[in-house]
């Protein structure tokens, strides 16, 4: 018998998932709050403090705690989402991107013994995690994120998502801007780093 | 309990950043790489979507839950601004694979390690805060 936990752990199709997301940005706005995630990284810089050193976090960081409650359902969902309605196969990466990484030294888990395919052992896994290769990639990488992301004002989800849905040409270069980055690194910089571990 | 409905939207957002594999550095890779339509697919459903949706918001006024009008603000033109902080942003979402809402998610995963990019990030939002007035918006 299929059940409905079947039907809801296999991986979901770009259409669902994208209609989803917009379901989710509509609740949001519907409940008075909108959808940008990296702002709360913003918040936690002003629940530490950092008002009183820049002006640039003298925000009243309360009338933030309804994002700061979001991403904590979104831990939750995650948590939720790997055990209850897990995906009995690893993520099924393309071929092309797999023999590509095979050749940078990142297996793709074929198996779900071997992984489920969310992120590579070789960077995340806490006994790799620790190289001075994956902690410049974890730790330039975040910081890359928290810089960029408040310079252009957005992430993927106040840009690429809320922004384009508004038709806002400076979401439009922000995301442009996404990619020139993206493929600089995918490309260029990270088969450098990669083949340093 | 005023808030309890944002952790409902974001346990949804959670569950649907995982079941669509948005959260995984392979399919980062992989739409970086050109190689799959996966994410193209996941955005563009959600711009097109999201059109119509504050399309319609707009045309009937909608109101948000405390009766006030839902607001859509355009943002302040500037091309430095977006581009250099866009490609800052692009190179660090390539480099971890993981934007900031999957940073979130793969805690929920349990990969602990994350925790180091999210810190990172923190740093990197504060390091923004700290050199802004030196950076053209």
């Amino acid at each position: 018998m299929y059940s409905i936990v079947e039907f809801i752990s296999q991986p979901w199709h770009w259409s669902i998932s994208g209609a989803i997301i917009v379901f989710v940005m509509f609740l949001l706005l519907w409940f008075g709050g909108e959808f940008g995630v990296s702002s709360n990284l913003r918040t936690f810089c002003a629940i530490g403090g950092a008002g009183n050193k820049h002006d640039f976090f003298k925000i009243d960081w309360r009338k933030q705690i309804w994002n700061l409650v979001f991403i904590g359902g979104a831990i939750i969902g995650g948590f939720i989402a790997t055990t209850w309605f897990a995906n009995p196969e690893p993520v099924q990466i393309s071929a092309e991107t797999q023999s590509y990484l095979s050749s940078v030294g990142i297996e793709t888990p074929q198996t779900i013994e071997e992984g489920t395919g969310y992120v590579p052992t070789e960077i995340f896994a806490p006994e790799n995690a620790l190289s001075a290769v994956n902690l410049l990639i974890m730790i330039l990488g975040g910081l890359l994120i928290g810089f960029g992301a408040r310079w252009a004002g957005g992430c993927t989800s106040g840009h690429a998502i809320s922004g384009l849905s508004n038709l806002q040409l400076p979401s439009l270069i922000a995301v442009i801007g996404f990619f020139i980055g993206g493929l600089l690194m995918t490309w260029v910089i990270l088969p450098q780093i990669l083949a340093l571990n | 309990m005023k808030l309890i409905k944002f952790l409902f939207a974001g346990i949804l957002f959670g569950i649907v950043m995982t079941k669509s594999e948005a959260v995984s550095w392979f399919r980062i890779q992989e739409m970086f790489r050109f190689e799959s339509f996966h994410m193209y697919g996941i955005i563009g459903t959600a711009v097109i979507l999201g059109a119509i949706l504050f399309a319609i918001i707009k045309k009937v006024k909608g109101k948000n839950i405390n009766g006030d009008q839902i607001p859509f603000n355009d943002k302040n033109m500037s091309i430095p601004r977006y581009l250099f902080g866009g490609t800052i942003f692009g190179l660090g979402w390539a480099m971890t694979g993981a934007c900031p809402g999957p940073m979130f998610t793969l805690l929920g995963h349990g990969t602990w390690t994350i925790l180091l990019v999210i810190i990172s990030a923190v740093a990197g939002t504060y390091l923004y805060g700290a050199f802004r007035s030196k950076l053209p918006h």
